[in-house]
């Protein structure tokens, strides 16, 4: 039944790995825009709430394929835009991948985060600033550090989303675990086993990331 | 009260299996008995979403070769036209509908492979398409060996994607996309030298009113492509499908589809291949 498995022809452990960089370097990325935005939407100067409002409301809502999608035919195909790789190669479509990935994602990463800051009671950033800290330390020294330990579960789900969302980038021709399914599917005319040799690849991957940040989560939570 | 919950909820599930099972038996009724003619209607799986092999147009005609094709097999075998019944079948789903009965044929550039004959029959081919360049009406045709040199574009995962990493340009740039219109927009701008996959359905985009002029096809025959019709395994249609295919080509009906779908973009495929014929391994 698995004769189709012939590793020479198909670079199984290659794709997944490519799989795994997507969403490792993704996930690096919007936490990153993820924290910013969340800044910029507890912040007290108007302008940038309002910025980071609108930011998280349009990608959020902007399905996700459409955003990757348009990394290629706008940024790629029609402004030559080719992220520093050579043009129309597999590290192009990589880079532009992940640039929509770090887009969408870091809204999710923001709205955990605003939810984290919910949790951490009023009364320590009004002391915070009655000791004489600036907004920013408030937020860094205070604030933001409590909200990770809260909301590490929650990050675990988008973590999660992400690893799968990663076979979007099929669309574009990234060569991960998605487009080598649709090419053996093409090749060896077997379905349903090559959809499940490739549904367990994604199990391999996810299942242990819920595991051990679920665990984490228990240990480093603020007991309040 | 808890027992007779349970008790209510199982036979509503049983009635609901019940049920599903018997319009599954009323489908196998209606769809099952090709052989001579006569039953109420037959499905036939086709592309929506090719032009000049099987397009659905936005009043909900099917239009194309393998469209006429479909038609006509359909007609030996004793349907009217209004019997046919076009079920979409996507590359990836085409030998599972088979296999599950849930369409009587595939005719949707269906190209013959070992592989594919594990699990499917074919009948024909009916076609015999070569992988080939689509470039600007303006680039100079490349040989072979420049192709290596050159920015190409497929569909993610297609035949064509593989044979040109495998075979014919292991050094090109090639840029897999979801669709083939993706890649026109590429190549409308000059970022992308060429679209590559079978001369038939390159034709079918260069013929499209939108693109007329803009494109022409390089003319290469980098592969050889035999489109046969997808039957379920030992399906006892085999026969007829072949003999309708052998009918279309003689009264003319093969020419004239030909002509009225690939015409408009100057490309004339091959005279029509022998029955049986099966590609070199």
């Amino acid at each position: 039944m698995f004769d189709f498995l012939d590793l020479d022809r198909y670079d199984l452990f290659g794709a997944f790995w490519t799989t795994v960089q997507l969403t490792v370097f993704s996930a690096i990325g919007s936490l990153i825009l993820g924290t910013v935005l969340a800044a910029m939407r507890v912040s007290p100067v108007p302008i940038m709430r309002a910025f980071g409002t609108v930011y998280v409301h349009i990608f959020r809502n902007t399905p996700l394929t459409l955003i990757i999608v348009a990394c290629s035919q706008l940024l790629a195909y029609t402004l030559g835009m080719s992220m520093g790789a050579e043009f129309a190669t597999d590290t192009m479509s990589f880079r532009l991948a992940v640039l929509g990935f770090v887009l969408y994602t870091a809204t999710f990463v923001c709205e955990a985060l605003r939810s984290g800051i919910n949790t951490v009671p009023v009364g320590q950033a009004e002391a915070a600033r009655a000791l004489g800290l600036g907004f920013t330390q408030v937020l860094t020294l205070i604030v933001l550090p409590q909200a990770f330990r809260a909301v590490v579960a929650p990050l675990a789900n988008v973590l999660i989303a992400l690893t799968k969302n990663t076979t979007v980038a099929a669309a574009i021709g990234v060569p991960e675990a998605a487009l080598l399914m649709s090419d053996m599917v093409e090749q060896e005319a077997q379905l349903l086993p090559i959809a499940m040799l490739f549904g367990f690849g994604f199990i391999v991957l996810t299942l242990p990331t819920g595991l051990l940040l679920g665990r984490l989560s228990k240990r480093v939570a603020v007991k309040r | 009260m808890r027992l007779r919950r349970t008790t209510t909820l199982a036979a509503s599930l049983l009635a609901i299996t019940l049920t599903a099972t018997a319009c599954g038996g009323g489908d196998d009724d209606d769809s099952g008995n090709g052989g001579g003619g006569g039953g109420d209607e037959i499905v036939i799986g086709i592309k929506f979403d090719q032009p000049g092999l099987g397009l659905l147009t936005p009043d909900g005609d099917h239009v194309g070769f393998d469209v006429d094709v479909a038609t006509y097999i359909a007609g030996e075998l004793g349907y009217e036209p209004d019997q046919i019944v076009f079920q979409e079948a996507p590359s990836p789903e085409r030998e599972n509908l088979l296999s599950r009965g849930d369409v009587d044929m595939i005719v949707a550039t269906y190209s013959i492979s070992e592989e594919r004959e594990e699990s499917v029959d074919f009948a024909g081919p009916y076609l015999l398409a070569h992988q080939d360049l689509l470039v600007r009406a303006d680039y100079e045709v490349p040989n072979e060996e420049a192709i290596n040199d050159m920015t190409l574009c497929s569909v993610s995962g297609s035949t064509s994607a593989a044979n040109v990493q495998r075979d014919i340009a292991p050094d090109a740039r090639l840029q897999q996309n979801n669709t083939y219109s993706q890649c026109l927009t590429g190549l409308e701008n000059g970022t992308i030298d060429a679209l590559t996959t079978d001369d038939s359905i390159l034709a079918g985009y260069a013929a499209q009113p939108e693109h007329q002029g803009k494109f022409r096809l390089a003319g290469l025959e980098l592969s050889d492509e035999y489109y046969g019709v997808g039957l379920p395994k030992d399906s006892e249609n085999l026969d007829a499908v072949n003999e309708a295919i052998t009918a279309m080509v003689e009264e003319g009906a093969w020419d004239e589809a030909v002509a009225e779908h690939f015409g408009p973009a100057g490309y004339e495929p091959e005279a029509a291949p022998e029955i049986g014929t099966r590609p070199e391994a």
